[in-house]
């Protein structure tokens, strides 16, 4: 086996050509899909979601069943900014969630990451829920059941209205998701990034080469939990509205199906397992409901037995394959 | 005041031991084996759904439909131990997560496919319904069937555990697998047993439990968090353990709902971090 060669990890600023290609992808279509926008901008939040989950769970190792608690506060947070307080400014708004998430994400990190295994996916799940009930309970700010009806939203940049097809949504997502993909990108090769991988690795050798495993992996946690924040503001301001669900388990385990059909610990991940679970959930549960259930616990079985690494370690296993049978 | 006070804590009991006696299984042999198998939610509902057939379809009488329903799981959780979850032993936990995940959805699929989407009711026999007169007060007969089921589940399990060989080299293989297996227990046949067992269990306590959980293709999941609550307070592996997270569980769940129905589920997750955040490994750690 060919060794790869070392790469400075903080330099990161070129892009290899291969990493354009999702964008490409997603600038291609806002013009070859346009009745698909609205379902498009849905995409393209869910795979900022899957990255803020990549983050902790692919580079430092947490395993999280309630990324939806940040993801729902961050929803919350700028839908309620909007229906409630009348701050219906988007990018704004988009920047308060992020940092109200964030907030959230450092104290129960705090909390939970003192915790290991069992115990801590325990603890991720039952804040989810708390969280949940409480927003079921608090009708007055959330519209509990029914969701949270009111959210307007003013024209980006007082120019661009949001309109029925989409377009803004789309395009307003797509470029949240650029900024975000190339922050996390240089967090991932900072050195930062490299001590998470170590945790990741082998926690107590990081631990004996006198790396501050406990504030790194809060560290992470938290600019997840930001990441997470902005992707539930988008929806809540691309949709107008917030359901409950965001804060659901189902979501939490949905993103979680996403990132591993794609890979981790590799950030492109999100971009192959997102638009592949939501465009299938799309299609086959228009036929049935059980189909899709069915589909997608055999393709997640499937996966976890014969590609492990997802969909783009099953890419990079074949073409490893193919320079061996060229040589 | 008191009466109520006697309905919270006998319904509580009731479903505390229906809690248990799914839960138990998936505490042993997470303990033993340390797989997260969050599938096990789905053998309690398959169990009840198998029940309910026998005794719908094929006439079979109450008293043999739960009986034949654990058997029948029981074969199924082998096939699937022995196919998929033998190859993650000592894996990752995530792809443990994942895998079983994948798993009960496919299950609930299934259930959808072959019961339907609504609630299917157990049709209990004539002599269960009603109440019965326990001196100082009439309960509802059924839950007190449930309770005395348990309550023989308990014992047979306690002695199985404590007293027989058995029990004693699953307790020696949660304690220290390496050491166990040195001294020449198969601990891979150890564990196809305790396994086909624990889900023979979560059969059980399916069957029995379909009067106050209900049975919907969605159970698999809907009470999955309940018996991972059970299994991480009480402790991985702990008989004691899992039996306590029961009761605390059952009758915190059953007196929120009753005294303050509008935060739902609010006070099992709220004492549950409470508990974990005090003894992270459970009551009783091994």
């Amino acid at each position: 086996m060919e060794q790869p060669a070392y790469q400075n990890p903080l330099r990161t600023g070129a892009m290899r050509p291969a990493e354009l290609l999702p964008w490409l992808a997603a600038g291609s279509g806002f013009f070859l899909f346009p009745d698909y926008l609205q379902l498009g901008a849905q995409i393209l939040i869910m795979v900022l979601f899957a990255m803020s989950l990549d983050m902790i769970l692919g580079y430092a190792g947490i395993v999280s069943l309630g990324h939806a608690a940040l993801f729902g506060t961050g929803a919350y947070t700028a839908g309620i900014l909007s229906a409630h307080i009348g701050w219906s400014e988007p990018l704004s708004g988009l920047v308060i969630a992020g940092l109200v998430a964030g907030v959230v994400g450092l104290v129960c990190g705090a909390v939970i990451l003192y915790t290991r295994g069992l115990t801590l996916l325990m603890l991720t799940l039952a804040v989810t829920i708390l969280l949940q009930e409480l927003a079921n309970e608090q009708e007055h700010w959330t519209g509990g059941d029914d969701g949270l009806q009111g959210v307007v939203m003013q024209p980006l940049f007082g120019v661009f209205e949001f309109d029925l097809y989409g377009r803004t949504a789309y395009l307003y997502a797509l470029a949240v998701l650029f900024v975000v993909f190339l922050a996390a990108r240089a967090i991932v090769n900072s050195s930062f990034g490299q001590s998470l991988r170590g945790i990741r690795e082998n926690e107590r050798r990081m631990h004996a080469i006198g790396c501050p495993v406990y504030r790194q992996m809060l560290r992470a946690y938290t600019i997840a939990a930001v990441m997470a924040g902005v992707a539930g503001a988008l929806l809540a301001q691309t949709t107008e509205f917030v359901a409950l669900d965001v804060l659901s388990f189902e979501r939490s385990g949905d993103v979680m199906i996403m990132l591993i059909l794609g890979g981790t610990g590799r950030l492109y991940g999100a971009f192959i397992g997102a638009p592949l679970y939501m465009i299938l959930q799309d299609q086959l549960a228009k036929l049935s409901p059980e189909y899709w259930l069915f589909g997608i616990g055999a393709l997640l079985v499937a996966t976890i037995l014969y590609a492990p690494e997802g969909m783009l370690g099953l890419a990079e296993r074949l073409r490893a394959w193919v320079r061996r049978e060229d040589s | 005041m008191i009466n109520s006070l006697v309905s919270i804590a006998f319904d509580g009991l009731a479903f505390a031991m229906v809690l248990f006696i799914i839960s138990v299984g998936l505490s042993v042999t997470m303990g033993l084996m340390g797989f997260v198998n969050l599938a096990h939610g789905m053998f309690a509902m398959l169990g009840g759904y198998i029940a309910v057939s026998f005794i719908r379809e094929l006439g079979v009488p109450f008293l043999l439909g739960a009986p034949l329903g654990c058997v029948a799981v029981a074969l199924i959780s082998v096939v699937l131990e022995r196919t998929l979850y033998r190859r993650l032993y000592g894996g990752d936990e995530l792809q443990q997560v994942l895998l079983t995940i994948g798993l009960v959805f496919m299950g609930i699929a299934v259930c959808t496919f072959l019961w339907g989407p609504l609630n299917v009711q157990l049709d209990v026999p004539s002599y269960l319904k009603g109440q019965v007169d326990l001196g100082f007060r009439r309960f509802p007969t059924y839950r007190t069937f449930i309770i005395l089921v348990s309550f023989a589940v308990i014992i047979a399990l306690w002695y199985g555990f404590e007293r027989t060989l058995l029990g004693a080299k699953v307790r020696a293989a949660v304690d220290n697998q390496r050491m166990a297996e040195t001294v020449g227990i198969n601990i891979r046949r150890l564990f196809t047993l305790t396994f086909a067992l624990g889900s023979a269990l979560a059969a059980l306590g399916g069957a029995l439990g379909t009067e106050i959980l209900g049975l919907t293709p969605t159970y698999a999941l809907e009470y999955l968090v309940y018996f991972l609550i059970v299994v991480a307070v009480g402790g991985l592996g702990s008989l004691r353990g899992a039996f306590a997270a029961s009761l605390i569980l059952g009758v915190v769940d059953t007196a929120g709902k009753y005294y303050l129905p509008a935060f739902g589920a609010f006070f099992i997750f709220a004492v549950t971090i409470i508990l974990l955040l005090w003894r992270p490994q459970g009551f009783y750690a091994r």
